[in-house]
């Protein structure tokens, strides 16, 4: 997988320096791509969102249609209708809103609506809390949309671009979630590069569905009732559309790539070269993570960085590769949510199970950190590098399911 | 794109689907006979209807069709037996038999 960030092929679009907000990036990516349709009901954190593009399509910047719904229910299925309708649409929620949209996520999902939703990940409730974890999107995880979450605000400005091309490939049809971390990346003004829109325009092209509702003499009817004798194979061609995604996902970075000389994979690892110990993690922590390695790797420890981008469709394989291929003694999977399943975390749980199914054996341990904003630091990570080590060397059993930062 | 949905079948293959299952015609709930569901049946006594097209517009399912000003026999592949139309009918010309025949 490519290193985030790297310049280092022939660069189409010139390089904009700004500094921006999470919250900002995005909008501004909306702004450039200039979607059909956005029904949306503002929810902290990501309020910022609809705020932002009211304020565009205000000052006759965008000609999108701005609905304003009552709640997120309403939001998701004015987007369902818009997309069936023939419209580019998008919307943006957080935490509980996201909850809300439960049900119309699979429907927008098993449609095959190529819509794409910006979450900013907050906690859901209870109890009751505004700051990032990622308990909302792991939530939905299981919904049959595509997940890509980011590190930064850069990395939020440019998997937004990326997700119309993947989202409206024929082999794919499915929606997007573009996700980045509540407050962390949303709020947190930081440098940005961004590209110029008249790139970004060609890179997402005009939408011409094939199929759509407000299509005179081509009549369509969308989400008919199934008996059980269709249901399971609908659900399967549903499945195959996802698994067609990970193609596509690469080949829309590929692009990506060329027009912004930044390279995106599934995931990114992060001096894994040679590592004894290896993090598996995903999101801003990343971030935090990074640092620690840096300063590891500078008093001798081999430890490295697995960061996932691509959360769905899940690259248990790869990851599974990555992990053999570093040759790791054990590695550290870190979840930002609690799957109250009694074992782990979702990372906790799907790693694993790719390493069996890929028969990779090497010890792993799985960390809950960052609950509802709780601080995650340098010193947590290389706290959890320093019991790897034990547990490697049989100094220590691998502790089960552990929380980090919890008193006790 | 356009499949024709004819060709799809309990048989088919889950790769020969459409996508979503979407129907790319209009009026296809034609061919889905719900009149099957029924439990009761409505049958008209041609004798006592005076054609006051009544019962033709509160039909939830568009059971009774009209031509040339008067209604016709009902469309027992889609009646699902609901009773509106027996209820509405100031001549009591709609009487509701038990079962699915007429």
């Amino acid at each position: 997988m490519s290193m985030n960030g790297s310049r280092d092929r022939q660069v189409c679009s010139k390089a904009i320096p700004e500094r921006m907000s999470g919250n900002e990036a995005v909008s501004y990516a909306i702004k450039q791509v200039n979607p059909d349709v956005m029904p949306a009901f503002p929810i902290t954190p990501s309020t910022e969102i609809p705020q932002m593009v009211s304020t565009f399509i205000a000052n006759g910047e965008i000609d999108t249609a701005f609905i304003p719904v009552e709640s997120e229910h309403s939001a998701m299925s004015a987007a369902i209708g818009a997309e069936a309708a023939g419209a580019r649409t998008m919307t943006a929620t957080s935490s509980a809103g996201l909850a809300l949209m439960w049900e119309e996520l699979l429907l927008a999902a098993s449609n095959r609506l190529p819509i794409v939703l910006t979450l900013v990940n907050r906690t859901l409730s209870g109890p009751i809390n505004i700051n990032c974890d990622h308990s909302d999107g792991m939530g939905a995880r299981d919904t049959g949309w595509i997940q890509i979450y980011a590190e930064n605000n850069q990395e939020a400005y440019d998997n937004y671009i990326q997700a119309f091309p993947i989202a409206e490939d024929p082999r794919v049809h499915l929606p997007v979630m573009i996700c980045q971390d509540g407050f962390i990346t949303s709020h947190a003004v930081e440098n940005i590069e961004l590209l110029e829109t008249e790139h970004v325009r060609r890179f997402v092209g005009e939408y011409r569905p094939e199929e759509f509702l407000l299509n005179p003499g081509k009549p369509v009817s969308v989400g008919p009732y199934a008996i059980s004798a269709y249901s399971m194979e609908a659900k399967r061609a549903q499945e195959a559309a996802m698994e067609r995604a990970g193609e596509v996902i690469l080949e829309v970075a590929d692009r990506f790539h060329t027009m912004s000389g930044r390279g995106y994979g599934f995931f990114e690892e992060y001096r894994t070269e040679d590592a004894e110990y290896l993090m598996v993690i995903m999101g801003s922590a990343a971030g935090t993570a990074k640092e620690a390695v840096d300063e590891l790797r500078n008093e001798g420890h081999k430890v490295g960085i697995i960061k996932i981008r691509v959360f769905r469709p899940f690259p248990e394989k790869e990851i599974a590769e990555a992990i053999h291929k570093s040759g790791c003694k054990a590695v550290a999977i870190m979840d930002r949510c609690e799957s109250y399943n009694g074992n782990s975390g979702p990372l906790g749980s799907e790693i694993p199970a790719g390493l069996y199914r890929n028969k990779v054996m090497v010890d792993t341990v799985n960390y809950i950190y960052g609950l509802a904003g709780r601080d995650f630091t340098v010193d947590h990570v290389k706290d959890v590098f320093k019991e790897l080590a034990q547990v490697a060397q049989g100094a220590k059993p691998a502790p089960h399911h552990k929380y980090i930062g919890l008193r006790e | 794109m356009r499949t024709d949905i004819t060709y799809i079948n309990e048989r088919s293959p889950y790769t020969d689907l459409t996508e979503g299952l979407q129907l790319y015609a209009g009026g296809t709930s034609r061919l889905f006979k719900t009149g099957e569901w029924r439990t009761n049946t409505p049958v008209l006594d041609q004798d006592k209807c005076r054609q006051c097209l009544l019962c033709a517009p509160v039909c939830p399912d568009s059971s009774i069709p009209v031509q040339g000003g008067r209604r016709l026999d009902f469309d027992y592949d889609h009646c699902k037996g609901c009773g509106i139309c027996a209820k509405v009918c100031p001549f009591g010309a709609i009487t509701m038999k038990e079962g699915i025949e007429a």
